[in-house]
């Protein structure tokens, strides 16, 4: 079990070690001569203009709250979509495993048109 | 020692230092970064434990969705360059107490229980036997849980549409 | 068998891959400025080395040489750490990609993928999602406003994309039992491919993959005409390398997914049935993958330059009202096979 998984995290210690490299490497081959118009910000020649974090659409809140409940529904279906073919082989669960999953997508989906009506998918 | 242990103090030590940056630090958005690391690592203390599932959808769910949301929220928020959004040390006393008292109670927890030391067995596919479960003991709450998600989403839409 | 041995076996595997990922990048660059210059009618990079071939390597020497410049209004370390964080993502996710069956290299059985977890495919999807914080970072944290509406659209493009990314997968698991990259490969013996079988969940899975590497029509986060450079628009010398290498390195993954996924991985329909030796057949089977992923990476290059980029309402409007009740379609179209199948 453990030994399955000792490859892993070996791969994500290389991968640090890679990305720490990379990114530090031009710290000990580039030059470094910095000068006030060089650190400015780029806005297409010009001098910049207003603030930066200027205040964003709600629509993207929407989005990530979305995502999260998409996301656990999708996780629920992982484990039935594995077991699938077993359960339904196994006389005493039979169809029902596949009734089980489309009861909880309809219900699921009666959400998602709510929201489309509700225009939560329109983006403007 | 041997390499379980190496590891799993690894992680822990990922876990608590990032945790404590978390806390203690005042730029929301480190603190955000500071809470990935967090993550990662109780990810990788549940698959030591052989519950990898829940270690990879801990990943999935927490870093994917919630700890996005929160930085679209800071992201939302700060409107203003010079002032970078900043968290404040508000009602300290009162808080200090609540935090001693949960403490207190964990470790009375702790130290009371008579713990048993078992061989670790893992099945070789814990999403196997979560999938018979969900679909013989625990269909019923299966479905409740596709209820509570249709309730999210309407809670999410009427939200976000006001 | 002992941890050492696993130890040193990965770590050989690690170095092989890694390599051979870094080359493929490099021509991979290289391929792609060659067949943009053939779709516009150019003639592509041809002064470095014969008909330019040595262009990669120029290149990767010019970013190393340059300066690292991080401006003003950047929060510095946060500035640093979005490129590492992105080539972490696209240097994790090779390791669950299988290229080929197990081996026998000098009397050890050898697995040709680097770690065979149980959860592979899940694996890639949780590192999928820690990838949009590369991006949101990125955004951030570099004070530009380009940066920041780059950033903030592209994390809102690729989680909108996870979802019907992950309904087309779990119609793969159906088949497979399993989320084990090995096992679902193994589940595509002869024609069995996915992509005969469930072809909408092939075609949602690959629109979503197009939109997780953000690749033209779904490279919003750099629409150049609008943001600049997007995201990376403050990034300079290796730091933008890194973006660069992460992107083409998260296309590699993706096509080698595509592949593991619908393709049939490294299988050869009824190559068995020749009655030709072990290692010719292992060996026709590890290059079945390179060329299925060679046609692929064509592919996703030749749409680059063949396609316009969408409009942003466009894009959520494909993927929230179009992509994800296909792929919720396809499960249950592969759901209701199997029980025809059984």
């Amino acid at each position: 079990m453990l030994v399955e998984y000792i490859p892993l995290f070996l791969v994500i210690a290389f991968a640090i070690v890679f990305a720490f490299g990379t990114v530090f490497s031009s710290k000990i081959f580039g030059p470094q001569r910095p000068n006030p118009e060089k650190l400015s910000t780029y806005e297409s020649g010009v001098q910049p203009v207003g603030t930066t974090h200027e205040r964003m659409s709600v629509k993207y809140y929407l989005v990530a709250m979305l995502f999260i409940i998409f996301d656990l529904e999708v996780i629920f279906v992982y484990p039935w979509a594995v077991q699938f073919k077993k359960l339904y082989l196994d006389p005493s669960v039979g169809t029902t495993a596949f009734y089980a999953m489309l009861i909880f997508l309809v219900v699921f989906e009666i959400g998602y048109l709510y929201v489309y009506k509700k225009g939560g998918f329109k983006w403007d | 020692m041997n390499l379980y242990d190496i590891i799993f103090y690894l992680f822990a030590i990922i876990t608590i230092v990032s945790a404590t940056f978390v806390v203690f630090t005042k730029n929301i958005v480190y603190a955000a970064y500071n809470l990935l690391l967090t993550l990662f690592g109780i990810a990788g203390l549940y698959v030591l434990l052989g519950a990898d599932f829940i270690g990879i959808v801990q990943l999935i769910i927490y870093v994917g969705g919630i700890l996005i949301l929160i930085l679209f929220g800071v992201m939302l928020t700060n409107k203003i360059t010079d002032v970078p959004i900043k968290s404040g040390v508000l009602q300290v006393i009162p808080a200090s107490i609540g935090v001693g008292m949960l403490a207190g109670i964990l470790i009375l927890i702790v130290t009371n229980i008579s713990w048993r030391n078992m061989e670790l067995t893992v099945p070789e596919s814990t999403i196997g036997s979560l999938g018979m479960l969900l679909m013989n003991e625990y269909i019923l709450i299966f479905e409740l849980l596709g209820m509570l998600l249709l309730i999210a989403l309407i809670g999410a839409a009427n939200i976000a549409r006001k | 068998m002992e941890i050492l041995q696993i130890a040193v076996i990965t770590l050989v595997k690690i170095l092989i891959v890694v390599t051979l990922m870094l080359l493929t990048v490099s021509y991979l660059v290289y391929f792609e400025r060659k067949i943009s210059a053939w779709a516009q009618n150019r003639v592509g990079p041809n002064r470095v080395g014969p008909a330019g071939l040595l262009q990669p390597f120029a290149d990767v020497f010019k970013l190393l040489l340059k300066e690292d410049i991080v401006p003003f209004a950047a929060t510095k370390s946060i500035h640093t750490l979005a490129p590492m964080l992105a080539l972490f993502v696209a240097f994790t996710t090779y390791a669950v990609i299988p290229i080929g069956p197990s081996v026998e290299i000098f009397g050890y059985k050898v697995d040709l993928v680097v770690a065979d977890v149980n959860m592979g495919i899940l694996y890639i999807l949780a590192l999928t999602s820690v990838g949009v914080y590369a991006i949101t970072f990125s955004g951030w944290s570099s004070g530009s406003k380009y940066s920041l509406l780059g950033g903030v659209r592209s994390s809102a493009q690729m989680i909108s994309y996870e979802i019907s990314m992950g309904f087309s997968i779990a119609g793969v698991l159906l088949f497979a039992e399993s989320l084990r990259p090995v096992a679902i490969v193994n589940a595509q013996s002869g024609l069995m491919w996915n992509a005969f079988v469930q072809p909408i969940g092939f075609i949602t899975f690959v629109v979503a993959a197009f939109a997780e590497t953000n690749r033209l029509p779904f490279d919003l986060p750099e629409a150049e005409p609008e943001l600049v450079g997007g995201y990376h628009t403050e990034y300079s010398s290796m730091k933008f390398a890194g973006f660069f290498l992460a992107e083409y390195a998260n296309m590699i993954i993706a096509s080698a997914m595509i592949i593991t996924l619908y393709l049939g991985g490294w299988q050869v329909p009824y190559i068995e049935k020749l009655g030709l030796p072990d290692y010719a057949v292992v060996l026709i089977q590890v290059t079945a993958f390179f060329v299925k992923m060679g046609v692929l990476l064509f592919f996703i290059i030749w749409v680059r330059w063949s396609l316009p980029r969408f409009r942003y309402d466009q894009l959520m409007d494909l993927g929230w009202k179009v992509m994800f009740p296909l792929s919720l379609l396809n499960l249950i179209w592969v759901a209701i096979l199997i029980m025809i199948m059984n």
